[in-house]
């Protein structure tokens, strides 16, 4: 059902690069979500202006931050991937 | 008792438990009990960490608050989403890289610290248990509907099943329960939103003509000082009572009893009194509901209707089939109203009386934070929105039954990507509770006593075996879940304690025996934690869980992965003070002053979210602890990110 056997993970060539890379992007979505909670300190009334296709600024939002979420995760991966790959003479990182 | 969800819900039951004893040969050795031997597809793992984390809270208590306070539910959604994000780029692979069994492992890789050994495994178990009693609650919510049985069944039931499932199989009977409970639970809630969107939006929600829509009077009087005359003569005032800014009026009519709450009029004297529903418990312990007794078919009535929409009112207002971006935006409209309820509990004479009345709030009021957390309110209440947004967002990545779930991928890569299967099936999930939320709101189907029924009760509007199915999913939930924390805890007692910090050298086969007595007791305990709890908001329970793992766990994570100078005893000290502050900070508010019964202006913190003032804190004690304890093993933040 779905196993796989279990990999040693010691020395990964890429780690330094996917944390430096997780780190900017986890300070970018930081912002994002920060943004989302100043709007509704500072000017609560915004959120209920349309914004699109008949949808709130606090909706429109609130979907935002689910799907910013999901196409950053996807380019981290592309890139940890990429980098992985790149690096593979050094150990094999890669899942199949 | 319905035959179909008794049906659905003893295959359910049944299939869980199979799964159970199936995997049970693989749960023999230490490995396979608390990681699944490691060898879980990333894939799986995905969903499976969708079907742990999507809780009751997610799934009852986020669309119950959604149903009664608006989008203010939804910030658990955009919060707890959020919270991937922080385990995906920050702790994802180290905590595969460095950790064997449990958080405690990854945290004391470095060091072999008793210190840490202890708090971390303290830590889990105060989140676990904090964790476990909102997902108990919700079983004892789900079985009444269900199967028509008492709350503390629900409770039993749920207990006695996870411990079968821990028991036997551990993190691999875990991971498949939750593996099909968190893909079936995307699907249904799919198939539920998109029957909702076909049926549309009117003023007079039947369920799907089931349940007649019951139209509340609305009555003309007068109103001089504490008098109040109704102009339907036929009613005579009993009792007249001012809570807070509402003024409720006793009427009797041919010896039947009822409760009015006073409208404004178009002058001061003249008013309008508007019919309540309420229950009022006598002095004898019978109970008096809508004016019949309750033994007598005496009950409340499901609740929730727009009254206006997109300016429109009655039968022209009824909108047929919309997609969904128009059914958000038909309710978010300047131009809608929609019905909302509160309630009111006072004395009246020797009853005791809880009164629910209909208050109509404005769409685009609904559709944007502040119904709850009063975003346009003063400073602490301001303070208590950003502090839940913060431990929402730092939470996640601290939750010991989330972090344990990369230690059964084979390497650190598959655990990046099954925490981005988790992000996909996760956010979808959480997209649909707006929905589901709002659904349940405006189809008439909100249960006023108890918020936490909503989806399911939104399921039933269309049809017994929709309300089946999603209800016996509700149960699977709960069951993933709390198995889930059982694991957690079961190795914080077991391998964290018992072999690591007692030094009992533990053989592999006495560490799983050791996990399994542990999942007992700690099954035990949750039982009468769910009995205790009943009648909370389950998602509002699960932020205060959110607010300690912040607290108490991240600070820990973070600093040792990114610090060179941490040190044991400041990990130590900084879970400790996190811990305390949380829990502390957590008991003087006004929300558990109210619960203990006092008065929660006269709580001595004026906050109910303690992430604000305990996380910080956390992250202060470490520093501090670090850069004056002596040096103990500093940590190469190179070592630990594998580099």
């Amino acid at each position: 059902m779905l196993h796989e056997p279990a990999a040693q993970s010691g020395h990964d060539p890429s780690s330094s690069y996917k944390m430096k890379l997780g780190m900017w992007m986890f300070i970018f979505y930081s912002i994002f979500y920060a943004g989302f909670i100043a709007i509704n300190l500072i000017s609560p009334i915004s959120m209920e202006k349309t914004f699109f296709s008949g949808l709130n600024l606090a909706v429109v939002y609130g979907f935002g931050l689910i799907i910013v979420a999901l196409i950053q995760a996807l380019i981290y991966d592309r890139a940890c991937n990429l980098k992985e790959k790149e690096l593979a003479g050094t150990q094999k990182t890669e899942v199949k | 008792m319905e035959m179909m969800p008794f049906l659905l819900f003893v295959f359910f039951v049944g299939l869980v438990l199979g799964l159970s004893f199936y995997f049970a040969r693989q749960a023999r050795s230490a490995s396979g009990y608390y990681a699944a031997g490691g060898t879980v597809h990333w894939f799986v793992n995905g969903i499976a960490f969708a079907g742990d984390y999507l809780s009751a809270a997610s799934f009852l208590g986020i669309c119950g608050m959604i149903a009664t306070a608006g989008y203010d539910g939804f910030l658990y959604s955009i919060g707890y989403l959020a919270g991937w994000i922080v385990a995906l780029f920050v702790v994802a692979e180290p905590m595969k890289r460095l950790g064997k069994y449990t958080f405690t492992d990854a945290l004391d890789a470095k060091f072999n610290s008793k210190g840490i050994q202890l708090a971390a495994a303290i830590s889990t178990l105060v989140v676990s248990l904090f964790y476990l009693i909102p997902q108990m609650v919700g079983a004892g919510v789900l079985i009444q509907p269900l199967l028509g049985l008492p709350h503390y069944v629900g409770v039993i039931l749920v207990g006695v099943i996870v411990i079968i499932i821990v028991a036997t199989a551990g993190m691999t009977s875990t991971t498949y329960v939750q593996f099909l409970k968190g893909f079936m639970l995307v699907i249904f809630s799919s198939v539920l939103v998109f029957y909702m969107c076909g049926r549309g939006l009117t003023t007079t929600p039947d369920q799907g003509g089931a349940v007649p829509f019951y139209e509340y009077k609305i009555m003309a009087a007068s109103e001089a000082g504490d008098s109040v005359t109704p102009a339907d003569q036929s009613y005579k005032v009993s009792a007249v009572k001012d809570i807070k800014k509402d003024r409720f009026v006793k009427l009797m009519k041919e010896g039947v009893e009822s409760w009015w709450v006073r409208q404004p009029g178009e002058t001061a004297a003249s008013i309008k009194l508007r019919e309540a529903q309420f229950v009022a418990l006598r002095a004898d312990g019978s109970k008096i509901i809508n004016g019949l007794a309750s033994t007598a078919g005496g009950k409340l009535r499901q609740v929730g209707n727009m009254e206006v929409i997109a300016g429109k009112k009655g039968a022209e207002a009824d909108t047929g089939s919309l997609s969904p971006i128009e059914y958000l935006a038909k309710v978010g409209s300047h131009d809608s109203v929609i019905g909302l309820w509160k309630d009111a509990s006072f004395e009246d004479g020797t009853d005791k009386v809880k009164v629910y009345y209909s208050y109509p709030a404005p769409g685009n009021k609904v559709m944007r934070p502040g119904m709850k957390f009063k975003v346009e309110g003063n400073f602490w209440e301001k303070l208590d929105f950003v502090s839940l947004m913060l431990a929402l967002f730092f939470g996640t990545a601290a939750l010991p039954h989330i972090l344990i779930r990369y230690y059964t991928v084979p390497s650190p890569a598959a655990a990046r990507k099954s925490t981005i299967v988790a992000i996909a099936a996760i956010g979808f999930f959480y997209v649909l509770t707006l929905f589901m939320g709002i659904g349940a709101m405006t189809h008439g189907v909100v249960n006023v006593a108890d918020n936490n029924m909503s989806a399911p009760l939104l399921a039933r509007s269309f049809g017994t075996f929709l309300f089946s199915i999603i209800s016996a999913l509700a149960f699977a939930t709960v069951l993933g879940t709390v198995s889930g924390l059982i694991i957690a805890a079961s190795g914080a007692v077991a391998h964290d304690l018992m072999d690591r910090y007692l030094d009992m050298k533990l053989t592999d086969k006495s560490k799983v025996a050791a996990g399994k007595a542990s999942a007992f007791v700690v099954g035990i305990i949750a039982i009468f934690l769910g009995i205790i709890f009943q009648g909370m908001n389950v998602s509002f329970l699960v932020g205060w869980a959110f607010a300690v793992a912040a607290s108490a766990n991240l600070p820990a994570i973070m600093m040792l992965l990114f610090w060179k100078k941490t040190s044991a005893s400041g990990i130590v000290a900084s879970i400790f003070v996190g811990t305390v502050s949380a829990l502390g900070l957590i008991m003087l508010s006004p929300d558990m002053y109210k619960m203990y019964g006092f008065d929660p202006m006269t709580a001595p913190v004026p906050f109910s979210n303690p992430g604000i003032v305990s996380i910080p804190l956390s992250f202060i004690t470490i520093v501090i602890v670090s850069m004056f304890s002596a040096k103990s093993s500093p940590v190469e933040s190179n070592e630990l990110s594998g580099a």
